[in-house]
């Protein structure tokens, strides 16, 4: 308020003759108000200009269509290449998530433990509320099973004692089947006294996570690599387009244009060729999900699962424009400044 | 208007194109800038527009010290100047309209304002037919008006022009020369460098005469050689 009160009091006069002579002058509200509509026909013509600026610099570019064609690839390949593996990894996660339920945990009991004591015990775990399934495979039925499976029934007839321990196989709740919670799961079934081995059926998933938390680091190193290679792509084009328009940027510093006057078309010109590298890879990156959805589908049609392949979301597609657009911003900025300066008058 | 102190500019390399250059010219004034090629004539145009700084001395333009002007007043300080050079500077890649609407378009006024003034500069000139053209195919003088139309069309206080006749026939320089006794006859103060001596002996302006940097005629200039 006091602000209000500053820029209104020097000129009271001029004022109080814009107020209707009935009223009070309120010199605070008026002084606001004026203040405003200044800064917004300021606001108003800066808008005009950048928006005009904008459009020229994409007429500029859409006027060469071949040359920008080009320049838009090499930058829509740069960014398809890491969005490509972040939308694999994505889909690799995806079916992992779906495995992650089918985890187990395998409790081989010691010989001391008998199958009454087993059954006692099983029905114990199952109370736990992180168990969904418990089931307990005797040593004798073990043996059966084996027996008839593997072929070696000759064999095992020549052992005076069954070999195979108890087992309990127990399956979490799809909630409690994350890697961390299966561990201590498996920390505590060996401590119990009648546990020999706790084995964990899904480390191989855990390798796999492994390795997709490493792809996943590759394809970040990757997408910085190739983003370096953007700003540098940007920075020479538009590094072009400066020298060839010299003459141009000569006369306009000396009819009076500043440094911001001069940059703007050049970094409109930078935004522009992101965008259009970004919209360019979106489209190349839907091409490729839509020619690979039907053996995927076929795929794991053959494994009887209703995988279907994730593209990118709606967030996802404005955060690549929006990343490619950045990108050229940047690129644009790296370079104009320091060609621009060096472009004086003589 | 223009006023130097002691003005002195050295080149890297150590040629002294002005040396303790000292001149008045008030507002309203128009005088011609003679002298030699290499006299120093351009360097002293340079340094009213801050395309150069002077080595010593002071260079005050409508008041202001311009010699100790930052970077970024510059284009402000440009904006009040109007110039005219010899090569026209026009730019072949637009019409005559756009050439001429530059400077509205920098200084940030409206699209109808714009239109109104560059066609008033046009119609100074005797131009106004021309506008949708690209200046390219407009002979030497039609050239020569655009650059004079483009360098009034901001209404400046001060009008330079850097031998804005040296590549036109007599005829055609003396009706250039007319145009800009015009615009001295409205106000603007108007400092033309030009070696055609033969055009100026017709014209009853005074002289700034240079000669290796330093005034000819002493005095402040304001006597005719």
């Amino acid at each position: 308020m006091s602000g209000n009160k500053g820029g209104a009091s020097p000129k009271p006069r001029r004022l109080s003759k814009l107020q209707s002579p009935g009223k009070p002058p309120r010199r605070e509200v008026v002084g606001a108000k004026k203040h405003r509509t200044g800064f917004r026909d300021r606001l108003d013509s800066y808008r005009s200009h950048h928006r005009q600026v904008a459009g020229e610099s994409l007429r500029r570019l859409l006027k060469r269509p071949l040359a920008t064609l080009m320049t838009t690839l090499v930058i829509a390949i740069a960014m398809v290449l890491p969005a490509g593996l972040y939308i694999a990894l994505n889909n690799v996660d995806e079916l992992s998530q779906g495995w992650d339920g089918a985890a187990r945990v395998s409790m081989f009991l010691k010989f001391s433990v008998d199958d009454s004591a087993a059954e006692s015990l099983r029905s114990e775990l199952l109370k736990r509320e992180d168990i969904a399934v418990a089931e307990y495979i005797s040593p004798s039925a073990a043996l059966a099973e084996f027996r008839e499976r593997s072929g070696f029934g000759e064999v095992l007839d020549q052992l005076n004692s069954n070999p195979l321990p108890g087992l309990i196989i127990l399956t979490p709740h799809a909630e409690h089947s994350g890697t961390k919670q299966l561990d201590a799961l498996r920390g505590e079934l060996a401590a119990m006294p009648q546990a020999d081995i706790v084995k964990l059926d899904m480390e191989w998933l855990q390798r796999l996570n492994t390795i997709t938390e490493i792809s996943r680091r590759l394809t970040l190193a990757l997408a910085v690599m190739l983003a370096a290679g953007v700003l540098l792509i940007v920075g020479n084009t538009i590094k072009l387009a400066i020298e060839n328009r010299r003459a141009e940027i000569l006369v306009v510093k000396l009819v009076g244009g500043t440094n911001a006057f001069v940059r703007r078309p050049f970094l409109y010109m930078g935004f522009w060729y992101g965008l259009m590298g970004g919209v360019l890879a979106w489209l190349l990156l839907q091409a490729c999900l839509l020619w690979l959805r039907g053996p995927v589908s076929e795929l794991s049609g053959l494994y009887h699962s209703d995988f279907l392949l994730i593209g990118l979301g709606l967030g996802e597609s404005l955060l690549l424009w929006l990343a490619a657009a950045g990108l050229g911003l940047l690129g644009a900025v790296l370079v104009v400044g320091r060609e621009l300066r060096a472009i004086e008058p003589r | 208007m223009i006023q130097f102190d002691q003005v002195s500019k050295r080149y890297p390399g150590g040629h002294e194109a002005l040396n303790k250059l000292s001149f008045h010219m008030p507002p309203g004034d128009m005088r011609f800038l003679t002298g030699h090629s290499g006299a120093g004539k351009s360097t002293l145009l340079k340094l009213i527009m801050v395309m150069e700084r002077a080595t010593s001395g002071q260079v005050l333009i409508g008041g202001r010290n311009v010699s100790k002007l930052p970077a970024r007043k510059i284009p402000e300080l440009r904006r009040d100047i109007g110039v005219v050079f010899q090569n026209h500077q026009l730019l072949f890649d637009r019409s005559v309209f756009d050439n001429v609407a530059l400077p509205l378009i920098i200084a940030g006024y409206g699209h109808r304002d714009v239109g109104r003034r560059v066609r008033a500069a046009l119609d100074k000139v005797g131009l106004l037919d021309k506008e949708k053209l690209n200046p390219i195919t407009l002979s030497g003088g039609e050239q020569q008006r655009v650059g004079i139309a483009r360098a009034v069309v901001n209404k400046p206080a001060l009008l330079l022009a850097d031998e804005p006749t040296g590549n036109l026939d007599p005829q055609l320089s003396a009706e250039i020369m007319r145009l800009f006794e015009q615009f001295n006859q409205v106000g603007v103060t108007v400092l033309i460098a030009t070696h055609d001596l033969s055009l100026i002996a017709r014209m009853p302006y005074k002289l700034l005469s240079l000669r290796n940097g330093q005034l000819v005629n002493a005095g402040g200039g304001d006597e005719r050689e």
